[in-house]
């Protein structure tokens, strides 16, 4: 797209870009170090994800003020509106995400006990791989505003969302094989829920960069492959 | 017998409907300036009880497709226009129109404020006067008055109706301008940046009217100001180098035009 008339405008709108790319990779990276931390019991790991959570916390904050003072300064139209709008969105998203990482961070004492089995930790890191990888992707797309690009990001929340099932599933095995692995096997879940919800809000990122490069909302549903909530409801 | 669906019927009405709700229909509108020619053949349909606001880069041919609305190219020397405009249907160009009549239906308010020399009163009774719309002086007080309530300048000037107009503050006057316009019930009117003058309190007030005439009037409104076509419009067309580069919704023109010209302009971006 071409420049501002207004030079002041553009380096306004780059700066927040800029701000998000930074908060985009700073979140990438608690989450990712939140499922080490989990699965290698590793409480110092999990201390620096529980902090690094107020840079992102600042960040979203400092974003939303700039974002207010430029809108209230050159009344943004059209394309530029729907930036700026989607900047703040994105924004929220990516705290979220944030939150998400030090929530799981947080259980990394309470299944230091017993430990991770294995399986389960194998399970709980390509769960988080595949959020990552689209929480990295959507970054990229936002970097370069391809519509399409978002759209086809968009699709593969599915993927997450079987995988997320099938992790369910084998918790609830463990569970019912040995009470005493209720607890772990709890919080577990929680940090599988939590990993499945950073794909979730990838998706969001993805249908606000296709709002701003359309100026149209995405077409048709979500797709969802998440059927946990009706797993266990018929027992045989 | 000719059988139509019920769905054509429907269709066939709608259709009618949408016409009429058009007041103006301009049809290859072409403006020249000697052997300048200023519009291009613009195709752009006023809708009854809306607010057209007209946008564009200065000369791209706001102000010259609008004073074909009411014919004030008349009054320009060496200023042709060719093509078709009608209101309620009527060929406003035909020989047969009274061009006064024409502009007491179609009336109209200039960038700068242009009262006459005369005293505040008279400037509103004027037009009222020479219509014959007033039967007796309390009937021309009310007319006054209304006029001014609605423009915001009633409590301003009620104490001095006997002064001049031209003694009135910028904004003051053109408030007093839109007064006049109204004051003879125009159908449609025009406004040709009529804020510019104006601090952002009478702006606000200009602009509240506006909101207000709609349901009475249908106006079209040439502005600068894209914040202020957004506020006020429900229709937005845009002008480029003498042609209509697209015409839509306010809300969709705003948040997501269709022609790049127009994405550009807005955004105050290089085209
Ligand atoms: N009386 C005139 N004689 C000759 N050329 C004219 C006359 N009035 C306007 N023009 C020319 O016609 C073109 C359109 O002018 P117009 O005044 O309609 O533009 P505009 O869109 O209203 O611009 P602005 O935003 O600056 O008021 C310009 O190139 C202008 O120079
Ligand atoms: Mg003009």
């Amino acid at each position: 797209m071409s420049s501002h008339i207004m030079s002041a405008f553009d380096e306004e709108l780059k700066y927040l870009n800029r701000r998000i790319s930074e908060m985009g990779g700073l979140a990438e990276q608690m989450c990712a170090d939140a499922v080490h931390a989990l699965v290698n019991g590793d409480s110092a790991l999990a201390q620096k994800v529980i902090s690094d959570d107020v840079i992102l916390d600042n960040a979203e904050r400092e974003i939303q003020e700039k974002a207010i003072v430029t809108i209230a300064k050159r009344q943004p139209m059209a394309a530029d509106l729907r930036e700026i709008i989607g900047t703040l969105r994105i924004a929220a998203d990516l705290e979220r995400v944030g939150d998400l990482g030090k929530n799981n961070a947080k259980r990394v004492i309470a299944v230091q006990g017993t430990g991770v089995p294995r399986k389960l930790a194998r399970g709980l890191e390509h769960l988080s791989e595949l959020s990552l990888v689209q929480l990295k992707e959507v970054l990229d797309v936002f970097a370069n505003r391809s519509a399409q690009k978002a759209e086809a990001i968009r699709q593969r929340d599915e993927e997450i969302d079987a995988m997320y099932t099938s992790l369910f599933r084998e918790l609830l095995t463990y569970m019912m094989e040995d009470p005493r692995n209720i607890t772990t096997c709890t919080h577990l879940l929680f940090c599988a829920k939590n990993i499945e919800r950073i794909g979730d809000h990838a998706t969001n990122i993805a249908e606000t960069i296709y709002y701003i490069a359309t100026g149209a909302q995405p077409q048709g549903e979500r797709p969802k492959d998440d059927s946990s909530n009706t797993l266990g409801a018929v027992v045989e | 017998m000719n059988m139509m669906t019920e769905a054509a019927v429907e269709k066939a009405l709608d259709q009618r409907m949408n016409d009429l709700s058009y007041k103006m229909i301009g049809k290859d509108v072409s403006v020249y300036y000697g052997e300048k020619r200023a519009l291009f053949d613009v195709n752009l349909n006023v809708r009854q009880n809306t607010v057209t606001a007209l946008i564009g880069p200065s000369g791209c041919g706001k102000s010259t497709f609008l004073r074909t609305l009411n014919r004030m190219n008349d009054t320009i020397d060496n200023c042709r226009v060719t093509g078709r405009i009608t209101l309620d249907g009527d060929d406003i160009y035909d020989p047969s129109i009274d061009v006064v009549e024409l502009r007491a239906r179609v009336g109209m308010v200039f960038q700068k404020p242009n009262p006459f020399p005369k005293s505040i009163y008279e400037n509103i009774s004027y037009g009222p006067r020479i219509h014959g719309l007033a039967r007796s002086k309390a009937d021309m007080d009310q007319i006054v008055e209304a006029s001014l309530q609605r423009a915001g300048l009633w409590n301003e000037v009620k104490d001095r109706l006997q002064e001049s107009g031209t003694g009135l503050s910028g904004g003051q006057q053109q408030r007093l301008c839109i007064a006049r316009a109204i004051a003879v019930s125009p159908e449609v009117i025009l406004m040709d940046e009529p804020c510019s003058a104006l601090d952002p309190i009478a702006t606000a007030k200009v602009e509240e009217l506006i909101h207000e005439l709609r349901s009475n009037y249908t106006i079209v409104i040439v502005t600068h100001s894209m914040q202020q076509a957004a506020r006020v419009s429900q229709r937005t067309a845009m002008f480029h180098l003498g042609q209509l580069v697209e015409e839509n919704d306010t809300d969709k023109m705003f948040t997501n035009p269709d022609d790049q010209r127009t994405q550009d302009y807005i955004m105050g971006r290089f085209g």
